[in-house]
């Protein structure tokens, strides 16, 4: 009986925990900075969208927006590509190379990537790739590449070596296997591993904060700590942003929340 | 086919790390030559830098909060959840969401949650009658790193109790209804089935949550950016300032290595001490 009681009070508790600031947030973007303060969880007293149109044409909200759409998709793709070539031919290899290029890139994990946030600076500043989406597309790739390769390394291993040695004997060659045969099967282990790095580089600061100073090269998490200054009090404008930022995850999240829990926690358990 | 991948990462992960190395036996402003100054930085970290040491106490103190209350609490909530039923799956689905924002999104709300005037967490606080709680949390020297580590908590809570669940799944049902045979009430069970056969999944949760901890920089910047008074400033924050504020490169690339080994070493620690546990069971 207790120890019913004690379970439901629990699990209540902290699910309002979580409901009751996503419902400040998402009323809160259609009230007046006054009421949010007032009645932060009442219903707005008229559905506004005046913060939406001030975001749109004051904030140019559409500009970072872009950015972090374009900087994410480019990056989480390239890291794909990359990862899984890498990863498949390393599950291939028998002798030694292959374990020195896995420890190699293992190596990768153990080193916080923000360790290297001053030699990536000067050598961005060097090549011109400061205030440029190609420059973070590249920090992107480059620092989540080991963590993917990992999980995908490890996934190509459990798959039976009789798939792909009965495909070479019938003179297929690894780049043919690689596309026709393992690609296909890795196709989860694919989508687990995009939605774990759509979320890492959508929701990145640190990269875009180093490397990006000019307006309209600026990604949404940027945008939203320049927000913070801009409109320091005004967090009906911050809410908004807010929304606006997390929407499409959230919206891929609704539709497809087993692969997101599958992929953020793959990245735990192997990072 | 390795090869793409291996060369970006040779030039832009594995050669800025070393080039790091060098960076650190360097004293530069990012404009002037930079100047060789052998092991200066690191015998200044040693010896005459107070910052530096109040910012590693704080690194420790935020980590070891997080690491305790968020382990504690993802196992507390997955022991309730475990059972596959509708009503489960949907609250460890709503457990999960905050996850996927961003920290500044979730330093943000936490900034007006906690905010002193309007803010909710004081007006609840008021509300119940303990007027003495009602803080200025982030603007206080005392509470702040430890107001920006429940955001933590909150903030990850959810993933790290998805991984337990998955752990508690694979202990054996019949290890449960031998310990009921027996007439082991609920804390029993939990102290002799649960939580020494959870003992590999409590290793990776906290290895991971240790190294998120340390790694917590969007979070703090996005609140505090390590203030008041350097109160909530972790290492990560204060490499970041060191850098693009004071524009000592060359002591940031110093204090970055020091992460390095702080991070290493307390993941071997921590993997010596839980591997320990885990052979006793």
């Amino acid at each position: 009986m207790f120890y019913n009681f004690a379970r439901r009070f629990a699990l209540f508790s902290f699910a309002l925990a979580i409901i009751v600031p996503t419902s400040i947030v998402v009323l809160g973007a259609f009230k007046k900075d006054l009421e949010i303060y007032t009645e932060p969880l009442a219903w707005p007293k008229h559905w506004s969208l005046s913060n939406f149109s001030r975001l749109i044409h004051e904030g140019n909200v559409f500009v970072p927006f872009r950015n972090s759409l374009i900087v994410t998709t480019c990056s989480v793709a390239i890291t794909l590509t990359l990862a899984s070539m890498a990863a498949y031919g390393i599950s291939r290899m028998i002798n030694v190379t292959g374990k020195v290029l896995f420890l190699l890139f293992s190596l990768g994990l153990a080193i916080p990537g923000q360790v290297n946030i001053i030699p990536i600076y000067i050598l961005f500043t060097k090549l011109h790739l400061t205030n440029s989406l190609i420059g973070l597309i590249m920090v992107n790739v480059a620092v989540t590449l080991p963590i993917s390769i990992f999980i995908l390394t490890t996934f190509f291993r459990n798959i039976q070596k009789e798939m792909f040695e009965v495909a070479g004997i019938d003179g297929a060659s690894t780049w043919r296997i690689y596309r026709s045969i393992a690609l296909p099967l890795s196709r989860p282990a694919m989508g687990a591993t995009g939605i774990f790095l759509f979320v890492i580089c959508w929701n990145d600061l640190l990269y875009p904060l180093m490397l990006i100073t000019q307006a309209d090269k600026k990604t949404l998490p940027l945008t939203l700590i320049d927000f913070r200054g801009e409109y320091a009090t005004s967090f009906s404008m911050l809410f908004t942003a807010i929304l606006v930022a997390s929407m499409p995850l959230v919206i891929m999240y609704v539709f497809m929340q087993r692969s997101f829990v599958a992929g953020l926690t793959a990245g735990a358990v192997k990072g | 086919m390795v090869l793409p991948a291996l060369t970006i990462y040779a030039f832009l992960y594995l050669y800025p790390a070393l080039s790091n190395l060098a960076y650190a036996l360097q004293r530069w402003d990012g404009v002037t030559k930079a100047k060789f100054v052998g092991l200066h930085n690191f015998v200044n970290m040693t010896n005459n830098d107070d910052l530096l040491h109040k910012v590693v106490g704080n690194s420790f103190k935020f980590t070891f909060f997080v690491v305790i209350f968020q382990t504690a609490a993802s196992l507390f909530f997955a022991t309730f959840l475990v059972k596959n039923t509708k009503t489960n799956i949907a609250l460890r689905t709503l457990y999960f969401f905050p996850t996927i924002l961003s920290s500044v999104s979730v330093g943000l709300i936490w900034t007006f949650l906690y905010d002193p005037n309007f803010g909710f967490v004081n007006a609840i606080f008021k509300k119940v009658g303990l007027n003495s709680f009602a803080l200025n949390w982030l603007g206080s020297e005392k509470t702040s790193l430890y107001a920006i580590a429940f955001s933590q908590v909150w903030f990850h809570t959810g993933q790290m109790m998805v991984i337990y669940i998955a752990g508690l799944q694979q202990i054996p049902a019949e290890l449960y209804e031998a310990a009921e045979v027996d007439g082991a009430s609920r804390w029993q069970q939990f102290k002799s089935v649960t939580w020494p056969m959870a003992m590999p999944t409590t290793a990776v949760v906290v290895a991971y949550t240790t190294i998120q901890s340390f790694r917590a920089f969007d979070l703090i910047y996005s609140m505090t950016q390590g203030g008041p008074q350097n109160s909530s400033n972790i290492l990560v924050t204060l490499i970041y300032n060191t850098a693009f504020s004071s524009f000592r490169f060359g002591y940031a690339s110093a204090e970055s290595i020091l992460l390095v080994v702080v991070v290493l070493v307390i993941t071997w620690l921590q993997r010596r001490v839980l591997r320990i546990n885990t052979g006793e069971k």
